[in-house]
């Protein structure tokens, strides 16, 4: 099993989720986060004082899966949250020791 | 503040600036009057407390709000007890002649006392004017929050503010509107809303108080943006609106003054915000909704002097001057000074307002369009009238200001501990916060 981390723009959440539905994935988690990586910040202007704002709005989606399904959710969240500019975020791939469902104890792929 | 729209000799050689010469009460201009009074303490709150509210940084948000809101209450006692009969009291006064009472007024009037409910000031009845000129005093204190915020002890602040309306707000709306014999009245300084009682007044006070207690911590280095421009918008446009109470307001009637007063109030506000809107958007390349907003309220801040006497043209010469010199003020001359002065209270108000008490001895002229200069006045003659109330209202407020703080810290710290200004007023000293999200 693997946990798929996936740092996207915020207004691609909506088209990733879309995707992922359509690759038959049936949960995920979503966190609003703040980071930088190539596209850097912006700055900010009040009367005259300059802010650097170096932590740009993203967001992290969590999605864990079976081992055969990581290179189409993969995709799908690549395609989904592409829009060929910087800033369009990166996807990790972890390996995944264990799930447990909570309700009914199940494990694992049957968790899944 | 009256003497321009009553402007006849006849007033003048009658002398006190009260109700002897209207015996009777007109309706109109009581109604105008309890108008524009709701109109000037809607300016304070929420006004001016949602204007500064979100410009400090979410964890002092709700120490600003409290702090208007608290000076509106504390000065509205005061004002009860003796502050109008220190203002408004004309016992003493001689025209021509300077003694204690051509700076502060006797006490004849403390707790109301001898106010019939009948009684009339001009048109009006005195309960009016009295509320009326009470709402003035509470938004010249709370305007200098603007330059303490975010670091001032509440308790300090309260202290501070008592001896300050006392000291140095009553003493000066007394010098230049309780009538003849008034230091600054026989002057002949013309200040139709208060260019030099209430704006440079509360900016020196602003620019002293924010030297006194020393800059925030991490200023100028640290990031501190407005946390919510949306509300400063908000507070900048009740601002704009409420002031045609204390403009057409301080006409104390229904009548051409008060008419040509929001005319003017609203062309110089518009002035000043195009004005600033544009130097910045050549400067910065970007137009700002806080530099439309700001440009606004200099515009509005400029005026006020000029309110009885310019016309149209002078108001968008006076606006617009204001709006680029104030973006100067509040960017360039802070930073090159190195004052921490959080809101720009000197850099707006005490700026704005020198700019338009002395360009106003010069719209004041009935050959650029004025209500015309007192007989045998030149513009020359006026406009040194006007620089030296300016000078007179900074040295007076500047030192005061400076020994009122001094005092006041001899009783309680002035400043909140470094612990406290970093995890924010609202909880440090008030424990509550501004938002539970």
């Amino acid at each position: 099993m693997k946990m798929i981390v996936a740092i996207i723009k915020p207004f691609k959440l909506d088209d990733v989720r879309e995707a992922l539905s359509e690759a038959g994935m049936t949960g995920i988690t979503v966190t609003e986060v703040k980071g930088f990586g190539r596209q850097k910040g912006h700055t900010e202007l009040y009367r005259g004082a300059e802010y650097v704002v170096d932590f740009l709005p993203k967001v992290k989606i969590e999605i864990a899966v079976i081992d055969e399904r990581v290179d189409a959710v993969v995709d799908a969240v690549r395609k989904a949250a592409n829009t060929g500019r910087i800033g369009d975020g990166k996807i990790f791939v972890y390996n995944l020791d264990q799930v447990v469902r909570i309700r009914t104890g199940e494990v694992d792929g049957d968790a899944l | 503040m009256k003497r321009w729209f009553y402007g006849l000799p006849a007033l003048f050689a009658a002398g006190a600036a009260s109700a002897q010469e209207t015996p009777t009460l007109s309706a109109g201009d009581t109604a105008w009057m309890l108008t524009a009074t709701a109109l000037v303490l809607f300016m304070t709150i929420p006004g001016l407390a949602l204007f500064y509210g979100g410009l400090v940084r979410a964890k002092n948000v709700l120490s600003v709000l409290m702090q208007c809101f608290a000076i509106t209450a504390l000065v509205t006692v005061v004002w009860v007890l003796y502050g109008y009969s220190m203002t408004f009291s004309t016992t003493g006064m001689e025209q021509g002649v300077v003694n204690l009472h051509s700076f502060i007024g006797a006490f004849d009037k403390a707790m109301f006392a001898g106010m019939a409910r009948d009684a009339l000031v001009y048109a009006i009845p005195e309960s009016v004017f009295a509320t009326f000129q009470l709402t003035f005093a509470i938004i010249t204190v709370a305007l200098i929050v603007g330059a303490i915020a975010e670091r001032m002890r509440f308790s300090a602040l309260l202290l501070f503010s008592l001896l300050w309306v006392t000291f140095v707000y009553f003493p000066m709306a007394h010098m230049v509107w309780s009538g003849n014999g008034g230091l600054l009245w026989d002057w002949g300084v013309l200040d139709f809303a208060g260019g030099t009682v209430v704006h440079i007044n509360a900016g020196v006070a602003a620019l002293v108080a924010c030297l006194v207690l020393g800059k925030r911590k991490g200023f100028p280095t640290t990031a501190m943006p407005p946390h919510n421009l949306t509300y400063t918008v908000i507070g900048a446009s009740m601002l704009w609106v409420g002031w045609f109470g204390f403009n057409a307001g301080s006409a104390v009637a229904a009548n051409g003054s008060a008419g040509m007063a929001m005319l003017v109030t609203q062309i110089a506000t518009a002035a000043g915000a195009l004005g600033w809107m544009l130097i910045e958007w050549i400067v910065h390349k970007k137009p700002s909704v806080l530099g439309l907003a700001s440009g606004a309220v200099a515009g509005l801040v400029a005026i006020t002097p000029a309110s009885g006497t310019a016309g149209p043209g002078g108001a968008l010469v006076i606006g617009f001057v204001a709006g680029v010199v104030c973006y100067f003020a509040a960017t360039r001359l802070k930073r090159a000074l190195g004052y921490d002065d959080s809101l720009d209270v000197f850099g707006v108000h005490a700026v704005g307002g020198i700019i338009g008490a002395v360009l106003t001895g010069v719209f004041a002229d009935a050959s650029l369009g004025g209500a015309g200069l007192v007989e045998g006045q030149t513009i020359i003659g006026q406009v040194w009238v006007q620089i030296k109330s300016v000078l007179f209202t900074v040295v007076y407020s500047g030192v005061l200001t400076y020994v009122i703080l001094k005092l006041v810290s001899l009783v309680v710290t002035l400043r909140v501990d470094s612990d406290e200004e970093t995890e924010g007023l609202d909880l440090a000293l008030h424990d509550e916060r501004g938002y539970n999200l």
